[in-house]
């Protein structure tokens, strides 16, 4: 601890983290700056001019509110589903011991692991054998797979720490299965699943890959804007929804980044 | 006297383990009934029993005359202070003791009443507001027992509550256990693998292992009148005497445990029976020296004060033809 506090970073090495910090984070900046530009057929640096027409451009375009609309309601369902589901298999597998528990546990995690574009393309195959049409519950389910795998692991990890025997000392002292499941293990992993709905809504909400896949002709707002650079059409409404698209995301990603650390805090208190 | 908990022939099997087996067992209203046993003997399992976490396999199971297979814990009027305590982290220290009473249904006003009262009774009065996680483990465990207590269960149930106390206090809780349980005149079932701990407080011991009692009795009986070898090295770690040193000594071919406390050690190879002594431990208020006698290592201890022999002297042992128990032993 004393030579942490003690010791200084040599500048050498403290240049070399703000260049990569910069290397990170200045691009996003740039996709902020674009927004505001007067010139609108190609990315020109410096940007001629500043204005603020393409908000108003963004405002009245039928297609962006359609892919926001589609997206938003995706990654809403998607979270609710992978709420119940991945919460109900971490209250399994960490509540019991069976045969297989762990193969099952890996199973669920899977999904994260493989690349989206083995998901897409196993998801696009199996809809065509089964002979499904692609739809809103197509793409609702390619999100499925891997929003369960984020509820999923926040609640096991919760799980974990909370001790088993709460749950037997609320029923001991009177409490039904169902005043249990209120007054004890929601309260104790109720932080764990927003913060895992929260992560679960963000990834589904830019998600390309698995979409791409299971979309058909549909388009979510990150596919609408693939297509858009493809074929560009008053070029800085893109980059006026980028930034939006930054900001929904990256807001739930630090509030669940908040309440997770607050959460180890409340569990720890147990110890 | 009414009896609180019977078993009759009572089995919980896991697979192929036989966890409990074939258990008989009757607990008197108001008794303090300890279940000592090493770990994996089966103490614990038919404590969740009682306490409804688990059903048995075979056998049956009354509570205060009432059929217990099928009923749900949250409809017995038991509680259990669980060995971890669990007490909610969520909750602070008022809410704890005033879950049951929360759950049934009593308003906060007369909840928070009757949990101050209980938190009187266990000697922490004013940490309501505290959190579980604010207080010491010793504080924790009083809060447990308030807890379990506010819903006057009929059988209290005690799973190795003071295992986790250091001495001290685990000696002062034995003994404000014992007082509560006598004020109260609840029945307490005490699991516990501290011998001592049992001996001290209970009214009866059942000496389980491998699933089974080995023995029940009166803290008297268990120790001075061990039934088998099993209980006489578990109950006070006894000097187990195989057959052929008590027809030597005694003339008869039997198992026999002799109380370490109950050998008498003199200086020099005088006496009937002679040995030397192996090793000498100081415990304090007494030594314990342990003395091989004819290829038998037995152990004598010692009050405080009188000289002991060292290590590598000879010395001759005796003791009162009483204090040599025959056992009722297995080969």
């Amino acid at each position: 601890m004393r030579s942490d506090r003690g010791s200084r970073a040599p500048l050498g090495l403290k240049i070399a983290a703000a260049a990569g910090l910069l290397f990170l984070h200045v691009p996003i900046l740039l996709i902020f700056a674009y927004a505001f530009t007067t010139e609108e057929r190609s990315y020109q640096w410096p940007p001629p001019g500043f204005t603020l027409q393409w908000f108003a451009a963004t405002w009245n375009r039928p297609d962006v509110w359609q892919a926001l609309g589609l997206s938003l309601r995706v990654a809403t369902i998607s979270t609710a589903i992978a709420l119940v589901l991945g919460s109900l298999c971490a209250a399994a597998v960490s509540g019991s011991r069976f045969f297989g528990r762990e193969t099952i546990s890996l199973l669920i995690i899977l999904p994260i692991a493989l690349p989206g574009i083995i998901t897409g393309i196993a998801l696009r195959s199996a809809f065509n054998i089964a002979d499904i049409p692609f739809s809103f519950w197509t793409i609702v389910l390619g999100h499925a797979t891997f929003c369960v795998v984020v509820v999923y692991n926040n609640a096991i990890a919760r799980f974990r720490r909370t001790s088993g025997s709460l749950i037997e000392a609320s029923m001991d002292l009177g409490a039904d299965g169902f005043q249990t499941l209120r007054h004890v293990i929601l309260p104790n992993i109720g932080t764990a699943l927003v913060a895992g709905g929260m992560l679960a809504f963000a990834l589904s909400f830019d998600e390309v890959i698995v979409t791409t896949f299971t979309a058909g002709q549909q388009q979510t707002l990150p596919i609408w804007m693939l297509e858009e650079l493809v074929r560009p059409r008053q070029r800085p409404v893109t980059n006026v929804v980028a930034m939006v698209v930054v900001l929904v995301t990256l807001l739930p990603i630090v509030a669940a980044y908040y309440l997770t650390r607050d959460g180890a805090e409340i569990a720890g208190q147990g110890k | 006297m009414t009896t609180a908990v019977s078993f009759q022939n009572v089995s919980r099997h896991f697979g192929p383990v036989r966890a409990v087996d074939r258990v008989d067992l009757a607990i008197a209203e108001g008794e303090f009934f300890a279940m000592l046993g090493p770990s994996g003997s089966g103490k614990t399992t038919c404590l969740r029993l009682i306490a409804g976490f688990e059903q048995p396999t075979a056998g049956h199971i009354e509570i205060f005359g009432e059929t217990a297979e099928g009923v749900p814990p949250y409809r017995r009027n038991v509680n259990t202070v669980f060995q971890d305590y669990a007490l909610f982290p969520h909750l602070n220290v008022i809410d704890n003791v005033g879950y049951g009473l929360m759950v049934r249904g009593v308003g906060k006003a007369e909840r928070h009443r009757i949990a101050a009262e209980a938190l009187e009774l266990v000697q922490l009065p004013g940490y309501g507001e505290r959190r579980p996680g604010q207080l010491s483990g010793g504080q924790r465990q009083r809060v447990a027992l308030a807890r379990a207590l506010v819903n006057k269960p009929r059988v209290l149930l005690l799973d190795e509550p003071l295992g986790a106390l250091d001495l001290k206090l685990r000696e002062q809780m034995q003994e404000e256990l014992r007082a509560l349980q006598k004020r109260l005149g609840i029945t307490f079932v005490f699991v516990t693998h501290d011998q001592g701990e049992a001996l001290s407080m209970a009214d009866r011991i059942a000496v389980f292992n491998d699933g089974r009692i080995m023995q029940l009795g009166t803290p008297e009986d268990v120790y001075r009148r061990p039934a088998s070898r099993f209980v006489a090295d578990f109950v006070g770690s006894s000097n187990v005497l195989p057959p052929d040193f008590v027809e030597r000594h005694a003339g008869t071919a039997r198992w026999a445990s002799l109380r370490p406390e109950a050998v008498r050690v003199e200086p020099g190879a005088a006496g009937a029976v002679t040995g030397t002594v192996a090793a000498r431990n100081f415990l304090g208020a007494s030594t314990r020296i342990a003395i091989v006698v004819e290829g038998l290592r037995l152990h004598a201890v010692l009050p405080a004060g009188r000289v002991a022999s060292g290590e590598g002297e000879a010395v001759s042992l005796a003791w009162d033809a009483a204090d040599l128990h025959l056992m009722e032993d297995e080969g």
